[in-house]
Order: C-alpha cells, then sequence, then structure tokens
C-alpha cells in the first residue's frame, strides 16, 4: 500500500522526455473541467515534450496535442511515472 | 423577417483545426465580422450557393468541449442547441482524430443533422497516420468528408454533404455514447419534463445531462429565455413559449434526480465521451509506418531552446521591426507628396470659389492636412508590419514567444496569452486590446488591455526615431551612430515593455487582485502560412480598419491645431499662449510648453505629434515638417531642446496615455468608465513620474 502511494507524483514532477499514466485530478470546479476536455482522464498517457527557457511552463503531449501548463497547474495533476 | 438564405449551417470545430480556412474557402468574398449580440467574441457570417440554394453559414467560436462554463463555448452550443441550424459542420483535425472526437460527439448529442470535415489530410499523411473516413463515418452516422481545406481540396464534396444533410436526402443516425446505468435512470427521470419546456429538439440528453450537472448558464438560458442574442439573428427560437410552472417543475425534478449522481457526474461524462472516442479513433486510423522526422519537435527544441530561444525571438521581432520601417519610408515619402500634392490642388479650388480665408484654413491646412498626416505616416508601416505579424501568426511561432516568455506573465500575475496581445500592440493599441479577445478569463483581460498601451505603437515610431536620429545619434562617432540609434530605440522599447510588465504586476496585486486562473496554451503544429488570406485579413481586418478609426479621431484634431495656430490672444498666437500656460509644468517633466500643448491637441493620433511640435516652434500657422536634419537639430535647440529633452520626449511617447482611438476601443471591449478612465489616468500618472525623476536627476547631475 504505502508501496504504491510512492509511485505517484505530480505531473509537475515528470521531466522532459517522461512519460507519465493520469491518476487523478487534485481540483474541483471549472479548473477541474478545462483539465478533464483536454482529455486527462484516469489512464491517460502524457508525455513532456518540452520547457520553457525560463523553466516553466512545460509542454505536455496530451492525446496527440501539444499544451502547455504552468508549474502551479500541472502540480494539480496526479501521475504515475513510466519508465 | 429577412430570410435571405434557404439554409442555416453552423460551423463547429477545436481551435487550430483550420476551421477559418473551411470558412472562407466555402463563403470566399461573401462574409462579414461581427461580434455576437452582447458579447466581444468576434463573430463571422457568410454564404455561399449551391444548385440554386443558399446556405447561410455562421462560424461558432473555436472550442475543445461545450461543456466548460467559458462563453466562447456558451455562444457555440447556444447555437447550435436554439438557433436550430438545419446543418452542423464539424472541421476535425484528422492528426488528432481522438481529441476532436471529444466535440464531435457532443454535438452528435445535440443535433442530428451533422456533417465531419476531416480537415487536414495532408498533414496526417505527412505524420503517417491514414484515417478512414468511410469507416468513422459508419462510427459516427453522419457523413465524413476529408478534406485538404488550405488547397481546396475535398470541399466540392463537403458542399454536396452538406446539402445532402440539409435537404434529408443525406439520412443520419447520430452516434449517442454509452451512459452508466444509474446516470441513464436519472436521465429518463427527468426527460419528459425537459420535453416540456423544450418542444423541438431532437434529442434533450444533453440538456438534461447539464441540468443534473448544475450548469447555472443553461438553467438560466431556460428560466428567462436568455436568448434575445438569438433572437437577434432572425433565428427561429423554440423555448419561449414554456410557462414558468413547467420550467419550475423541471428544476425540481432536476434537483431530486441529481442528489443521487451528482457528486462526479461531469466525470462520468468525459470518461464515457473520452471512451467512445478511443474506440472509434482507434478503429478510423492506422498507422502506416512511423512518421520520417517530427519536423515540429525539432523546430520546437530549436525555437524554445534555453541557449538559442530567447536570441532567436529578439532577432525575429527586432527584424519585422526593421523591415516595417525601412520599407514603410518610400510609401511613406510617395504617398505623403501625392496628398500634399492633392493639398495644393484644393487650395486653388478653394480660391477659385472664392472661400474665405479661415475655411480654407480649418479645412486644408487643418483637417484636410492632419489625415493627410496621419495617412501618410500610419498607412505604410501598419501595411507591412501586420501581414508580417500575421505570417508568424499563421505559422504557429505566435504561441512559442508566449511559451518562452510566459514566466514574466506568470510573475506580473497576467496570462500567457498577453505576450501576444502586447506583440499586437507594436503594429497598433487598439489593435492589441482587442486582440485581448482571446483572454478568456476577465481578471487577466483586463490587465492585458489596461497595459497595452505601454507598448508603442507604429504610431509612435516615427517620434522614437526622430529624436535618436537627430539627438542622440550624433553624439557618437558615425561608424557607431546608427548601431547607437537602434541601441537606444530598442532600450525605450524596452522601459516599455517593463513599464507593461510592472503596471500588470501592481493591477494583478491591487486592483484586480483574484487567483490567476488556469489557461493552456496550445502549441498548434507548425503549418505553412496561407500569404493570401493572410494578406486578406491583416490588410482588411486590422489595417483599413485602424486606418479609418485614426482618421475619424485625427479630423478634428487638424482643425483645433489650425485653431490653436491662427487664433490671436493679443500679439501671440493661442497656441503660444497656452503654451507659455503649460510651460513650467513641461519644463519640471524635461519637456516644454509647446510639446504638452502638442500632446493634448494631438491626442486622437500620435502621428501628428511631430508636426504640431515644429509648427509651435516656428510659430507656423500650419502644421509643418523639415526636410533636413540638420535644420531640425538647430530649430531644436533654439527652443532650448537639449539631449535630456529627446529623452524625456521619447520616454513621455512611450509610457503616456492612449490615443483616443485606444481609449474608445478600451471603452467599447471594457464597456466600463471607471477601467477606461484609469487607462488613461495610469499612463498618465506614470509617464509624469518617470519624465520628471529623469529630468530632475540629469539637472542634479549637470546635464541640459
Amino acid at each position: 500500500m504505502i508501496k504504491q502511494k510512492l509511485e505517484y507524483e505530480t505531473l509537475a514532477e515528470i521531466k522532459v522526455g517522461q512519460r507519465a499514466e493520469v491518476v487523478g485530478l487534485l481540483v474541483e470546479g471549472l479548473t477541474r473541467r478545462r483539465l478533464l476536455d483536454l482529455g486527462l482522464l484516469p489512464g491517460t498517457e502524457v508525455r513532456a515534450v518540452m520547457e520553457s527557457p525560463l523553466g516553466t511552463p512545460t509542454a505536455y503531449k496530451i492525446r496527440g496535442s501539444i499544451f502547455a501548463l504552468r508549474l502551479e497547474d500541472a502540480s494539480k495533476i496526479m501521475v504515475k511515472p513510466l519508465r | 423577417m429577412e430570410k435571405g438564405h434557404d439554409y442555416l449551417v453552423a460551423l463547429a470545430g477545436n481551435p487550430n483545426t483550420g476551421k477559418s480556412t473551411v470558412f472562407n474557402a466555402l463563403t470566399g468574398l461573401h462574409q462579414h465580422v461581427g461580434n455576437w449580440p452582447g458579447k466581444t467574441v468576434a463573430r463571422a457570417e457568410g454564404s455561399f450557393k449551391h444548385t440554386g440554394k443558399r446556405y447561410k453559414l455562421i462560424d461558432l467560436p473555436g472550442t475543445y468541449s461545450l461543456l466548460a462554463t467559458a462563453t466562447d463555448e456558451e455562444i457555440a452550443r447556444n447555437f447550435v442547441l436554439f438557433a436550430h441550424p438545419e446543418v452542423v459542420v464539424v472541421v476535425v483535425d484528422s492528426t488528432t482524430l481522438e481529441r476532436n472526437l471529444n466535440l464531435v460527439l457532443q454535438v452528435l448529442e445535440i443535433s442530428n443533422r451533422v456533417v465531419i470535415c476531416l480537415n487536414l489530410m495532408d498533414e496526417a499523411a505527412r505524420k503517417g497516420l491514414k484515417v478512414d473516413a468511410e469507416q468513422l463515418s459508419r462510427d459516427l452516422g453522419v457523413p465524413v468528408v476529408p478534406t485538404v481545406a488550405n488547397m481546396g481540396k475535398g470541399l466540392n464534396d463537403l458542399v454536396k454533404a452538406i446539402a445532402g444533410v440539409a435537404s434529408g436526402a443525406i439520412s443520419t443516425s447520430p452516434h449517442r455514447f454509452a451512459l452508466k446505468p444509474e446516470i441513464r435512470k436519472a436521465l429518463d427521470e427527468v426527460t419528459p419534463y425537459v420535453k416540456k419546456v423544450v418542444s423541438d429538439l431532437p434529442n434533450t440528453r444533453w440538456i438534461t445531462m447539464r441540468l443534473l450537472e448544475g450548469d447555472a448558464r443553461i438553467r438560466k438560458t431556460l428560466e428567462n429565455g436568455d436568448l434575445a442574442s438569438l433572437a437577434t439573428l432572425n433565428q427561429h427560437v423554440s423555448i419561449a413559449k414554456s410557462t414558468e410552472a413547467e420550467v419550475k417543475e423541471l428544476f425540481d425534478r432536476v434537483q431530486i434526480a441529481a442528489s443521487s449522481i451528482r457528486e462526479s457526474l461531469h466525470d462520468h461524462i468525459v470518461s464515457s465521451i473520452y471512451a467512445d472516442a478511443e474506440i472509434i479513433a482507434s478503429k478510423a486510423v492506422t498507422k502506416t509506418g512511423a512518421p520520417k522526422i517530427d519536423m515540429d519537435a525539432k523546430l520546437d527544441r530549436i525555437l524554445t531552446s534555453r541557449i538559442m530561444g530567447f536570441p532567436i525571438m529578439i532577432a525575429l521581432l527586432m527584424g519585422i521591426f526593421w523591415i516595417t520601417i525601412e520599407g514603410a519610408n518610400i510609401p511613406s515619402q510617395l504617398l505623403a507628396e501625392g496628398l500634399f500634392w492633392f493639398e495644393d490642388q484644393l487650395i486653388l479650388l478653394f480660391r477659385w470659389f472664392g472661400a474665405p480665408e479661415w475655411l480654407e484654413g480649418v479645412l486644408v491646412h487643418g483637417i484636410y492636412r492632419g489625415l493627410a498626416w496621419v495617412v501618410s505616416v500610419m498607412l505604410p508601416p501598419m501595411a507591412i508590419f501586420f501581414p508580417l505579424f500575421a505570417l508568424f501568426e499563421d505559422f504557429g511561432y505566435l504561441a512559442r514567444v508566449a511559451f518562452n516568455i510566459d514566466r514574466f506573465f506568470k510573475w506580473a500575475g497576467a496570462h500567457g496569452k498577453q505576450a501576444i496581445t502586447m506583440c499586437m500592440g507594436f503594429g497598433c493599441n487598439a489593435t492589441g486590446v482587442i486582440s485581448c479577445r482571446t483572454i478568456n478569463s476577465p481578471r487577466e483581460r483586463l490587465i492585458a488591455i489596461l497595459t497595452n498601451n505601454f507598448v508603442p505603437c507604429n504610431g509612435r515610431w516615427p517620434t522614437l526615431i526622430l529624436m535618436t536620429t537627430v539627438f542622440v545619434a550624433p553624439m557618437f562617432p558615425s561608424a557607431v551612430s546608427s548601431i547607437v540609434a537602434a541601441a537606444v530605440m530598442a532600450a525605450i522599447t524596452l522601459v516599455g515593455i517593463f513599464a507593461s510588465f510592472i503596471i500588470s504586476a501592481v493591477l494583478s496585486r491591487t486592483l484586480l487582485k483574484g487567483e490567476s486562473s488556469f489557461f493552456t496554451l496550445e502549441m498548434p503544429s507548425y503549418r505553412r502560412p496561407q500569404v493570401f488570406r493572410v494578406l486578406y485579413t491583416s490588410l482588411i481586418d486590422r489595417t483599413i480598419k485602424v486606418l479609418y478609426r485614426a482618421i475619424v479621431w485625427a479630423a478634428p484634431a487638424g482643425a483645433i491645431i489650425w485653431i490653436l495656430g491662427n487664433v490671436y490672444v493679443g500679439s501671440e498666437s493661442l497656441m503660444t499662449y497656452l503654451a507659455g500656460i503649460l510651460s513650467p509644468i513641461g519644463l519640471l517633466i524635461g519637456l516644454d510648453g509647446i510639446i504638452l500643448l502638442a500632446y493634448i491637441a494631438a491626442l486622437p493620433a500620435n502621428e501628428i505629434i511631430i508636426p504640431t511640435i515644429i509648427m509651435g516652434y516656428m510659430g507656423a500657422s500650419m502644421m509643418t515638417e523639415l526636410e533636413s536634419m540638420a535644420g531640425l537639430h538647430a530649430l531644436f535647440v533654439t527652443q532650448g531642446f537639449t539631449v535630456v529633452t529627446a529623452v524625456c520626449l521619447m520616454l513621455f511617447s512611450v509610457l503616456h496615455y492612449p490615443c483616443a482611438t485606444t481609449t474608445h476601443t478600451i471603452w467599447k471591449e471594457t464597456r466600463s468608465a471607471k477601467w477606461t478612465l484609469l487607462s488613461n489616468l495610469i499612463p498618465l500618472v506614470v509617464a509624469f513620474l518617470v519624465c520628471f525623476v529623469v529630468a530632475q536627476s540629469a539637472r542634479i547631475l549637470g546635464f541640459g
């Protein structure tokens, strides 16, 4: 159980080139809807593709399209890193 | 009721799917752009003919979904729901089919008469994807037409499919996504009551779902028939007839049914949609080998790289400025010559009629000359800047600019897209303010509107260029003087950008305090810009409109300036007299009375500041310009002009209040007297403060 918990991180911790699987969203309301509408559902695979020269935002490939998310928004998305 | 069409067609789709290309290709020049009634969301409509029938095409705002509660999504879904388009065309990016099916499945939920335009087929092929339109059509239950809209491919088939669905010749059986049993049960309980209120929708399930989810906007729409906006479109509107009692009963039922499932209904629905989308997409799309090279990723690695990202960005921006300034020189001169030649003819005409001298003065030397100045200074750079800029926009680079510098905006509490609105401001602040519409959270949008003016528009470039070349550059050896001039220009521009950030930060921490709202920036695929469309929209939509607005405002200014120079108080002209009064204030901030007066009189257009100043200095009776740099330098120096004056004038030019056109635009965009007033007051205070500090420090340090 404990071991399983440690496998989860937030999307903000995923490095460029790394892949992860969405586990859940830590927000409610409009932000949650927007994230869901982008297709960030549990089980969805996400890949960090590039980082702004200034460190944030980071762009992620989500269901074929690339979207940039700011650090604090990405940190609201729980993911399981894929090797 | 004017009904100039046989069929009404709505065009929906995600952003960046080539939706507007499809729209333009179908309607050609038969289109006009306005706003959705009461909203600041652009609305394009056009028409086309096919086998004798007339089709009216409405371009809905590009959205990823109809579920969230942003204004553009509300507009799109209300139109599809209540305006009863005969056909809804959903433009789909075939390279990201699964994502696009999210919107498609939602539209299929609302409307039976849908045609899918499977666009960007060439891009899909390049990425090694084969999309089976027939398979997709079988699964979705509606016609699917593969297209490459920017090359005109497949558009005939699209029109045929639209015509077939509109006339009923092609029958459809739209796919409805599967829902969990407990949700279906709740829906079934409420559906009969929805049908009473909204009688003639093909499928009420979607509305029922929205109600169960507690969608306040849909509720409001049903309650008080917030359909004025649709009624003005002369569309048949269906829900006005239901009684208050019926609506109330519906809401009661909704409450009962929702109590069991509200918890995570939205999650359920979205998961159901995407689950179906995944299945449908996987059946339709096959990978034909790996994509050769991912050009997008390659370009992105360069354009957003830690080392090269910023230098490339700055170089491109400088390049645009350079081409604009250099390229505008000759056309500006020719225009000025032509327009001033025409002025001479006007004078001859006035004299031939024996018109009184004052009339000739106000009309020709005042209004006409002012207009001629504005047109010749403003038109060429805008006609170069906006198309160039639009090419980069079309290519997909602007999204990368926003991506590169977003951290600054985050620090300032502003939206990432403010980067794009600021870039637009370099062309014209009024256009920049309008472009703030793309920012869909009200707080961040206001911040962007209020600070756009600190970006120097091309109406102010001439002032900056003149001051640097006449006063700053000659102080350096000629070998480096042009580099110094460019550097000074860049520095002054940076001051403006810096002010924009600072004021954004101050606003977001004081007057416009609040959580920064969540947003995403889509990084669209790079695309070859469509030169013709870019030229058309940037010349018609931006350049000509801006020019028209400027002309409207500049005409009275020309008259006022002429009156200032030709009405006498005792022995001196009104201009000299007023300048005398303003002089102490002017000197305090490193300027003088004439400059301040010019800034007040030339409020409508920054282009006529310098001619007005020269007119004041020469004691001439009309706006004028001097041919030689040396003459200009000498004239300015006799008036006590120093390098400090030049620097303060440049700072004032960049930081001062917006021109009348921009102020008017801010009013139109915000509809708020308070924010319009503040949009003027803030820069005024900033400009005075900065110039005061600079002038006084220079004085203490012994300059000027």
